[in-house]
């Protein structure tokens, strides 16, 4: 199915049954993305079974992950957009007091300063940036003329990069990759100039070599040396890249077998319910499975771009297109990373590593591209 | 409508096409980039699949280390000194154990195991190989292992195995000699071959143990071993077997050992038997001792802090750490040596009034029997007497270079090199030990206590008994030995002829000897009676300088303390000398108490059941 075809379905079955719109409408969810994000999710709990080690606990406290996010994905979506424009300013000041009070006052873990104890419930600020991002670029953006001219990108890249470095700080390259570029991908649903867009290119060439010199911290150093050599260091920093490349090229075209992925079950592959799941994948299921995994990552991405197409806003349009893009770098950052064409930074796989506070945001995501979804037909009718 | 520049106002529709563009645009990349991340996965899993597959087998086979079996060790009638025995342990396999912190803390609550124990696994488990079993509980107790039955399946990755176990069935008879295994310590740990220990726990820590640990503990095997996916051992591949460590057949016998330390009964010294004709060491003896079999799992501190905290000091190896003035027992080797260097004949006597006194000193030298000997007394009997005074001229006329010389030969003064460890030298002064030792000149009244094994003279048990063969064997040292035979290899006996002396000499102090036994005014005459064969020997009592090992006595002990040492040394049968025997005993102030031991051993060696002279030393 080209993604043309698959476009034109899509807007085909959004106005079918208006007995049935009106339903779905009535509730603030998108029907088809619902449906798309069930599969992945059900994907998700089955490998995960195999990644833990065919642990049910683990799954079962998943799927409680899983209800806690479908419902704060609801939530979101009941939520207006014009009330997520008007808040989003202060939101995101609010974001950037807890970010900056992260790197004073936050708890340690992992070698980390990433999380905040506000009356015994943790949480990370990072994680909350990766939403705020695309409201507060979009809010900014969408009351300019576009496409932007230099000094509204500036501003946009000011409001992108502020918040981006202060994770970077904790240091949480990861994250910092994802919320710098929801803000970044605003700006090009905006009409940034491809003039700039090249200018960027060019910024990174010249600040790459300044990042590694002065910037990076040793481990995220050795992480993307290691990249272009595991073998130096097969048993340290090598391991894992290894051991998940091992794991996925053992598993050929058609696998080894649901449960039979040696790699995972007997724990040479580290991290693989969490960061390193697509390996056990890969290694279950082969290239078959792989395929469908992208095919559905795909298929969830054109919905929500489409979702953007018909937003009657420009806010909205480009929060949609920003939420989408951030889902994509994730796949790519984390499928990059496991099969070894990427430094391994630190992302999961969305929906289906396992881990509550990545989930949860994600899928608050979703929610504000159903919300997105059902008010333009609201407007519509 | 106000004509104003496009550029300036907002154009929903323009915006909303310029959306639209870039979304096709931005799908276009998606389908790019994932046509990137695709095509890493399509070479990895199409083209790169063989390797990875190879890899990931290879993950699946794991390489154990198989332990050797531990050789044995026999007495020289092939009874065993130190077997294995089967023993159930308690081991964890970290990889499936899936929370260790959790299990240690409940394995440890249920079967109250010490946080010491706690440690040193968690430093076996940092040598571990991926799936080996890793050793918490070496035994296990009826209880603990009833407790695991119930409990073991709710505790995955914990698993109970049969392992073999050190043990010493004569226990405390032979502590000290043959010593005991225990676990290997991190500083041992440093100094053994990783690869060949790598399934080993522990090492011979003391005695015949140690001593030919490398010999005992036999080389380590390997399987290679296909798991399945829960880690489970599904089929071994193939096996290179172990290769057991050599068993050890000794000279000792268990008969004498056992007559010699009933016969100290408790009391502390020690008894060294030795083959007059191979030197092979029959006995060794060290009282009171210690059961081995407490420290192969590990001793319990309480048991330890009493052997350590005894003021007999049972840990303490009497027969190779004990140093002891030999005193009249060097009578025989002093008379010698007067006869070897011409100093004296056989017929020379000396005027013994009961003391002694040097030219220009005043001080008395006195003997231990008051009124003296006799008149003028000659080698023969001041040996038989025990005659202090004629031993003290001796010594005066032969001087401390020529006295140093020939006891050296007999090996006083330095390590017989037998094979056991934590072997002292003694000490044999000379001028130049003085001098180095103490920056001092030598004075003449040294010598004269060196005449009569007193001063500054020490000597180990073993030293004793190996300078007693030299006797029996008419000047020939023989290296005492324990072992007698390992596999195939029988190890010849090390000998060395020392000072050629007279044959006629030999023959005064061996009839002299025999006489210190069977005379009339022998002093070892009372053990005589009743004994079917001859025996030659010479008493000793030693006056008690203490054994520096900074022990704090109550006054009583401290009075028995002071006693004299009760020594012996002796060989028989006096006329085909085949044992030679030497005993002393701490405090045991009268040396008849030493002959009785020595002829118990004797007799233990040379008397059949019905105690009749029967095959000699068969």
């Amino acid at each position: 199915m080209s993604s043309g075809e698959f476009v034109r379905q899509m807007s085909l079955g959004g106005s079918a049954s208006s007995l049935r719109a009106t339903m779905w409408q009535r509730l603030h969810i998108d029907p088809y993305l619902l449906l798309l994000l069930m599969i992945l999710t059900g994907v998700g709990l089955v490998v995960l079974y195999s990644a833990s080690g065919q642990s049910l606990a683990t799954v079962k406290r998943q799927a409680t992950f899983f209800f806690i996010a479908y419902s704060a994905m609801f939530f979101v979506a009941q939520i207006s957009v014009d009330v997520m424009r008007r808040w989003s300013p202060f939101v995101y000041v609010l974001g950037l007091v807890l970010l900056v009070t992260v790197l004073f006052a936050g708890t340690v873990g992992k070698g980390a300063q990433r999380w905040l104890d506000i009356g015994g419930f943790r949480f990370q600020p990072s994680e909350i940036m990766k939403l705020i991002m695309p409201l507060a670029t979009a809010w900014f953006l969408a009351q300019r003329v576009l496409p932007p001219r230099l000094k509204d990108v500036t501003t946009a890249l000011a409001i992108a990069m502020i918040p981006a470095v202060l994770i970077f700080r904790q240091p949480d390259l990861g994250t910092a990759i994802l919320v710098a570029s929801a803000g970044l991908f605003c700006l090009f649903f905006a009409g940034l100039s491809g003039r700039y867009i090249a200018a960027v290119g060019g910024l990174v060439v010249v600040a790459t070599p300044i990042m590694w010199f002065f910037v990076m911290h040793e481990y995220q150093k050795r992480r993307v040396l290691t990249l272009f050599d595991p073998e130096s260091d097969r048993l340290g920093a090598g391991w894992n890249i290894i051991q998940s490349m091992t794991a996925i090229g053992s598993g050929g075209v058609e696998g080894k077998g649901y449960l039979q992925g040696s790699q995972s079950a007997l724990n040479f592959l580290p991290e693989s319910h969490t960061d390193f799941i697509i390996a056990v994948l890969a290694e279950e299921f082969g290239l078959i499975g792989v395929v469908s995994l992208l095919l559905l990552y795909l298929l969830i991405l054109v919905r929500g771009l489409v979702i953007g197409m018909s937003a009657q806003s420009t806010f909205a349009r480009l929060v949609a297109g920003a939420v989408s893009m951030t889902f994509f770098v994730y796949v790519v950052v984390n499928m990059g990373m496991v099969s070894g064409i990427l430094p391994v930074v630190g992302v999961p796989l969305p929906l289906v590593s396992q881990g509550g506070t990545s989930l949860v945001t994600l899928m608050m995501g979703f929610g504000i591209l159903m919300a997105i979804s059902t008010e333009q037909r609201r407007l519509a009718h | 409508m106000w004509q104003q520049d496009r550029r300036y106002i907002k154009d929903p529709s323009a915006e909303a096409e310029l959306y639209q563009g870039r979304a096709v645009f931005a799908i276009v990349v998606i389908a790019l980039v994932f046509a990137v991340v695709l095509s890493r996965y399509i070479y990895l899993q199409i083209f790169q699949y063989q390797r990875f597959k190879t890899e990931s087998d290879n993950n699946r086979v794991h390489v154990q280390s198989l332990a050797p079996k531990r050789g044995l060790i026999y007495d020289r009638k092939g009874r065993l000194l130190a077997e294995n025995i089967s023993s159930q342990s308690l081991v964890l396999v970290r990889e499936r154990v899936p929370d260790l912190e959790d299990t240690l803390a409940r394995l440890q609550q249920l079967l109250s195991i010490d946080d010491e124990d706690i440690e040193s696994f968690r430093r076996r488990l940092k040598r571990q190989r991926p799936f080996e079993e890793v050793p918490l509980i070496f035994s296990l107790d009826e209880q603990q292992i009833a407790k695991l039955a119930v409990n073991i399946h709710t505790l995955p990755g914990v698993e109970i195995q049969a392992q073999l176990v050190r043990h010493y069935p004569y226990g405390e008879l032979f502590g000290h000699v043959i010593g005991y295994v225990g676990r290997i310590n991190e500083r041992e740990q440093k100094t053994l071959d990783p690869e060949n220990y790598s399934a080993t726990y522990s090492m011979g820590k003391l005695g015949v143990e140690r001593y030919y640990e490398s010999q005992l503990h036999g080389q380590v095997g390997y399987q290679n071993v296909e798991t399945d996916v829960r880690g489970r051992i599904l089929r071994v591949l193939d096996q290179i077997d172990p290769v057991p460590g050599s068993d050890l057949h000794l000279h000792f016998d268990a008969d004498l050992q056992r007559a010699g330390y009933e016969t100290l009964a408790g009391r502390r010294g020690s008894v060294v038997a030795m083959n007059v004709k191979n030197g092979g060491l029959l006995a060794v003896v060290s009282s009171p001792s210690y059961d081995g079999n407490l420290f192969v799992n590990g001793i319990s501190s309480k048991d330890y802090a009493a052997l350590r905290d005894s003021p007999d000091l049972p840990l303490f190896n009497r027969s190779l750490q004990g140093q002891y003035p030999p005193a009249s027992t060097v009578k025989p080797l002093i008379g010698m040596a007067g006869l070897y260097y011409g100093t004296v004949t056989p017929n020379t006597t000396v005027r013994d009034p009961g003391w002694y006194q040097l030219p220009k000193d005043t001080r008395f030298y006195r003997d231990w029997k008051r009124e003296g000997h006799a008149a003028r007394i000659n080698v023969t009997d001041a040996i038989i007497e025990s005659c202090d005074v004629y031993f003290y001229d001796l010594a005066y006329k032969l001087g401390i270079d020529k006295i140093h010389e020939f006891m050296a030969s007999f090996g006083y003064g330095v390590p017989t090199g037998v094979d056991l460890t934590s072997e002292r030298s003694g000490l044999m002064p000379s001028k130049a030990w003085k001098k180095r030792a103490h920056n001092l000149p030598w004075f003449p009244g040294e010598t004269l206590n060196i005449g009569i094994g007193q001063g500054y003279m020490l000597a180990t048990p073993m030293q004793l008994a190996a300078s007693t063969v030299v006797l029996a064997n008419r000047g020939q040292w023989i290296q005492p030995r324990v072992l007698k035979k390992m596999g195939e290899l029988e190890p010849m006996p090390v000998r060395r002829n020392t000072l050629d002396v007279d044959p006629a000499h030999w023959a005064v102090i061996e009839k002299a000897m025999f006489d210190v036994v069977h005379g009339e005014r022998g002093t070892a005459r009372a053990a005589s009676r009743g004994m079917p064969y001859a025996m030659a020997g010479k008493t000793g009592t030693a006056q008690v300088v203490g054994i520096a090992q900074g022990e704090e006595y109550d006054s009583e002990a401290l009075a028995k303390r002071k006693r004299d040492h009760a020594l012996y040394i002796g060989y028989a049968p006096a006329d085909d000398p085949q044992i030679a025997v030497a005993v002393v005993i701490e405090n045991g102030e009268k040396s008849s108490e030493a002959v009785k031991v020595a002829r118990a051993v004797m007799d233990a060696y040379l008397l059949d059941e019905q105690g009749d002279l029967g095959g000699l030393g068969k």
